[in-house]
């Protein structure tokens, strides 16, 4: 980190940079806050206690703490396979990796209606068998994981490429096993780079809405999750209520988003040290 | 998150092949690896391929060179181009101010970088909107000097620039933390002013990882419903985005015409990465050269 | 106890004998009602009733109602709720939300499921009144005051006005307002469509803001501030004026309108699978009940009952109104206004 005694240039940086991250982020945070407090914290505690309010947190928390595992340990894999390994088709694998970035959150969720809609490939023999995926807490968590399937993955492939494979070969040369070397040593190594994937896979996991919202069902008090809960109370013009909740969403992301800063601040030297192996 | 482009194979020497590599779990990880991604996106990617066939390749054909549908891609990705352009400026900047300076509350900011990500983009869609709309605390003296936000397609440029800011702020960071700084004061030593320093040094070494930003920030933005639709307006050829047109074809239950707009978008969505990604190869075998 | 719930006898009531039978022995007892259901000792019946945007306050209310007159099934009735726009709410159950009941913005979402065979073709005469239990009609919502002086149809296409409507492809509620706009044009231009089409595509030509659903509407124009003039269900009108515009907002009743008629209909085939046919059908009759017509009146609904109209006579104004049924029904309205292509894609064509 530099130290550099601040020039003129720098602070007119400094500020041109706060002000477009102002107009662009935090202002409509403000308002978020803002709209939620309108009238008052007594308003805001009641908009929060409510029932159907406390379900949506708890499926969302549900769907999230189903979804973020599961692409953490197709993250740790498949950035195994591709940093530590060359093989064909590998720059194909990790294009597949990024793709769901840039697929519409609409159509991540209608993907999954074609597949398991009554009227979709596999329909009608979930049918058969009396199985339900969409429109219930599977449908919600199928189209979680889709969208957030690339994080945890993008962030540790290019950390363990820059690793390389060294320090596992040596422990594998020295007779140590391969789940032994795994946990002892590349883990270790990840470690920061995987706790920041889960976090950033954990906020967009509870803020995502496009995709919750085709495979949801909507039913109240069941299958609605945060984002679609403030939806709800937004159209029924409970604007204090809605903004209450997007409040908790907004809360839930800032806290995981600067313990993510603080940690990496915190932990900047030995970051610095295992990226340089 | 760090999103620094994975480096091309391009002859770097690799620590570890596939073919004599002592490390162990290869067939695992793969196997995991290509499992998940088979069920979660492989499979379900092939419905959306396959359906539009149903309608034959003239009426695919029929479908996406409708002009309704012709004028929503324009805006969608014309939109989307746009605030990935304003994107890769800001982002570079402030990129550049959290990498470069210290000052009060700098943790602060370097963690709402990624507020986008998390934020549901409703909601992130209605604050916008408040804002810019001509009552709001923005939009009303904007209004007065003439200039319209909400509700136009700049309010759709204004949501897909707050959608993408992240992804390129993060891919650049931390190139820019890496970059040798020496290389940068050997610049200026040998007598390169500043601005020469910026754009003959720093800017080609960071232009591969800004390329990769602006490339996911235009995916995404591109693709975006939930914070777009408050704020744009939706009228007919003027701001009404593609993903929309899905929308309005499903409420007509016309599965395979949603999908046909569907696979269009994905289909330039993959051309635009794909245009960027190469140029960014070539961008980083010349920057190796 | 059950008083409210016995159907009154309309002379239009359709229902045939046999399930008239089983509906008044279901109601009447609910001993019987309780061994028609499937698990008679489940800890609550459930219902799901799929619904559109602005029944949500209507709903919550007649469930309320409607569980306690049901004390006698084990642990009570429970009617889940879900809710959006109507056409993606037709389309969630026809892709298998599991909806025991649907009740919807228009005819058309439920022949969708009819012609996907979920519920029986002739589901609209199984209930009294086209099986819609309460009805609405398009009004205009205007500033305080009514600045632009908006008093019919042709004054929503003067230069310099802007209206508000949702985007009829979207939105089942828009749908009513470009038939009540077209129906304006059509008795305006003595019969002629092109009249019709021409004083419509006006009319969008006004319009600034297209929002997905009628909620989304109101927002932008109460809210944001954006256009003169709402084109709004009565009920939805009435509602933004509490919610939202105390003070700031007016209702003013066109000369002529369209009976908007919201429909309900039991799932045939979900209740048949879940054993709640008569639990279901209790429900929607329930729904013609004096005290239920009351409570859809609070609401802003219009309803059927004489004797409660005629308690809110002061509250809804008599206005001319033509019906779905000028258009030769559904189908022929769908077909020639809003599908792919049809009028109202053709007033957005490129020039």
């Amino acid at each position: 980190m530099n130290h550099r005694p601040l020039a003129p240039a720098g602070l007119a940086l400094i500020a041109s940079a706060l002000v477009a991250l102002g107009l662009i982020v935090v202002l409509p945070l403000a308002m978020v806050f803002h709209e939620a407090f309108r009238q008052g914290a007594g308003a805001y505690l009641a908009a929060l206690s409510e029932p159907d309010a406390w379900s949506a947190m708890r499926l969302t928390l549900l769907v999230a703490a189903i979804s973020v595992p599961l692409n953490a340990v197709f993250g740790l894999a498949a950035a195994w396979a591709i940093a530590k390994f060359e093989f064909p088709g590998r720059s194909l694998l990790v294009t597949m990796i990024d793709l769901p970035f840039s697929i519409s959150p609409v159509v991540s969720g209608l993907v999954w209606v074609l597949l398991f809609g009554v009227n979709g490939w596999f329909g009608p023999l979930l049918q058969e068998l009396g199985v339900r995926v969409i429109f219930n807490v599977t449908g919600v968590v199928l189209a979680t994981v889709l969208v957030t399937l690339p994080f945890v993955a993008r962030e540790l492939i290019p950390l363990m490429e820059q690793q390389g494979a060294d320090e596992e070969i040596a422990a594998i040369t020295l007779g140590a096993g391969p789940w032994t070397t795994f946990f002892r040593v590349t883990l270790p190594n990840v470690k920061w780079g995987l706790l920041y994937g889960v976090l950033l896979c954990n906020a967009r996991a509870m803020g995502e809405f496009g995709a919750v919202s085709v495979v949801s069902g909507h039913i109240r008090g069941l299958t609605n999750t945060m984002p679609l809960h403030v939806e709800i109370l937004y159209n029924e013009y409970d604007f204090v209520g809605a903004f209450a909740v997007a409040t908790v969403l907004a809360g839930l992301a800032l806290v995981t988003l600067i313990l993510k800063s603080a940690l990496e601040w915190r932990h900047a030297g030995e970051l610095a040290a295992t990226r340089r192996h | 998150m760090s999103l620094a482009p994975s480096p091309p194979f391009t002859g770097r020497p690799r620590r570890a092949w596939r073919k004599d590599s002592v490390l162990p779990g290869f067939p695992l990880a793969l196997g995991i690896t290509l499992t998940w991604l088979s069920l979660i996106f492989l499979l379900p990617l092939s419905a959306l391929l396959l359906r539009p066939w149903e309608l034959g390749l003239s009426g695919f054909w029929t479908v996406v060179t409708d002009p309704r549908v012709l004028a929503a891609l324009r805006i969608s990705f014309g939109a989307a181009a746009l605030a990935a352009t304003i994107n890769a400026g800001l982002g570079l900047l402030i990129a550049w101010v959290l990498s470069r300076y210290t000052f009060p509350g700098r943790r602060v900011v370097d963690a709402l970088v990624d507020l986008p990500f998390a934020l549901p983009t409703a909601v992130a869609g209605i604050a916008l909107t408040a804002i810019y709309a001509p009552n709001g605390p923005l939009g009303a003296p904007l209004a007065e000097l003439g200039i319209r936000i909400a509700y136009t397609p700049l309010g759709i440029v204004l949501a897909l620039i707050f959608v993408g800011l992240p992804f390129v702020v993060r891919t650049v960071q931390p190139v820019l933390e890496d970059l040798d700084r020496e290389v940068e004061e050997a610049a200026r030593t040998l007598g390169a002013t500043p601005r020469q320093t910026a754009w003959r040094v720093v800017l080609p070494a960071l232009a591969p990882a800004l390329l990769t930003g602006v490339g996911l920030a235009f995916a995404r933005a591109a693709g975006e419903y939930g914070s777009v639709i408050f704020i744009a307006g939706n009228m007919p050829l003027r701001s009404e985005i593609a993903p929309l047109l899905i929308v309005i074809k499903l409420e007509q239950f016309d599965y395979a015409g949603a999908a046909s707009v569907g696979l269009a978008m994905l289909a330039l969505s993959f051309t635009g990465l794909l245009l960027l990604n190469t140029l960014q190869g070539v961008l980083a075998r010349r920057g190796r050269a | 106890m059950f008083d409210w719930l016995i159907l009154e006898r309309e002379s239009e009531m359709m229902i045939n004998l046999n399930r008239r039978a089983a509906l008044i022995g279901g109601l009447a007892s609910a001993g019987a009602l309780a061994a028609c259901a499937p698990r008679p000792n489940a800890a609550a019946a459930t219902l799901l009733n799929v619904s559109y945007d602005p029944t949500r306050e209507f709903y919550r209310d007649y469930n309320a109602l409607f569980a306690q007159l049901q004390p006698a099934l084990a642990g009570g009735v429970r009617v889940e709720q879900s809710h959006g726009g109507s056409g993606k709410q037709a389309r969630s159950v026809v892709d298998g939300l599991e909806a025991d009941v649907v009740t919807l913005a228009l005819a058309a979402d439920i022949d969708e499921m009819a012609k996907r065979g979920l519920i029986a073709p002739d589901w609209a005469g199984r209930l009294p009144n086209n099986s819609a239990p309460y009805t609405s009609t398009i009004v205009f919502l205007v500033r305080k005051g009514n600045p632009k002086a908006i008093r019919s149809w042709s004054d929503l296409i003067r230069p310099g006005v802007e209206v508000i409507t949702p985007n009829p492809k979207t939105s089942g509620g828009a749908r009513w307002n470009y038939l009540a706009a077209w129906d304006h044009g059509l008795k305006q231009g003595g019969g002629d469509p092109a009249a019709a089409r021409d004083y419509v595509s006006a009319l969008f030509r006004q319009v600034p803001v297209l929002d997905t659903g009628a909620r989304g509407s109101t927002t932008t124009f109460a809210q944001r501030g954006i256009g003169d003039v709402l084109l709004a269900w009565e009920n939805e009108a009435f509602l933004a004026i509490k919610e939202l515009g105390a003070g700031g907002l007016d209702i003013v009743a066109p000369p002529t309108s369209i009976l908007a008629e919201p429909p309900v209909a039991v799932v045939d085939r979900i209740v048949e699978r879940r054993g709640t046919r008569d639990l279901a059908e209790a429900y929607l009759a329930g729904l013609y009940a004096p005290e239920a017509q009351d409570l859809a009146a609070r609401h802003h609904f219009r309803p059927r009952n004489a004797e409660v109209s005629a308690r809110y006579a002061d509250k809804f104004v008599q206005l001319e109104m033509s019906t779905i049924a000028d258009f030769g029904g559904w189908p022929a309205a769908q077909a020639e206004h809003f599908a792919d292509g049809a009028v109202f894609d053709q007033i957005y064509r490129p020039q």
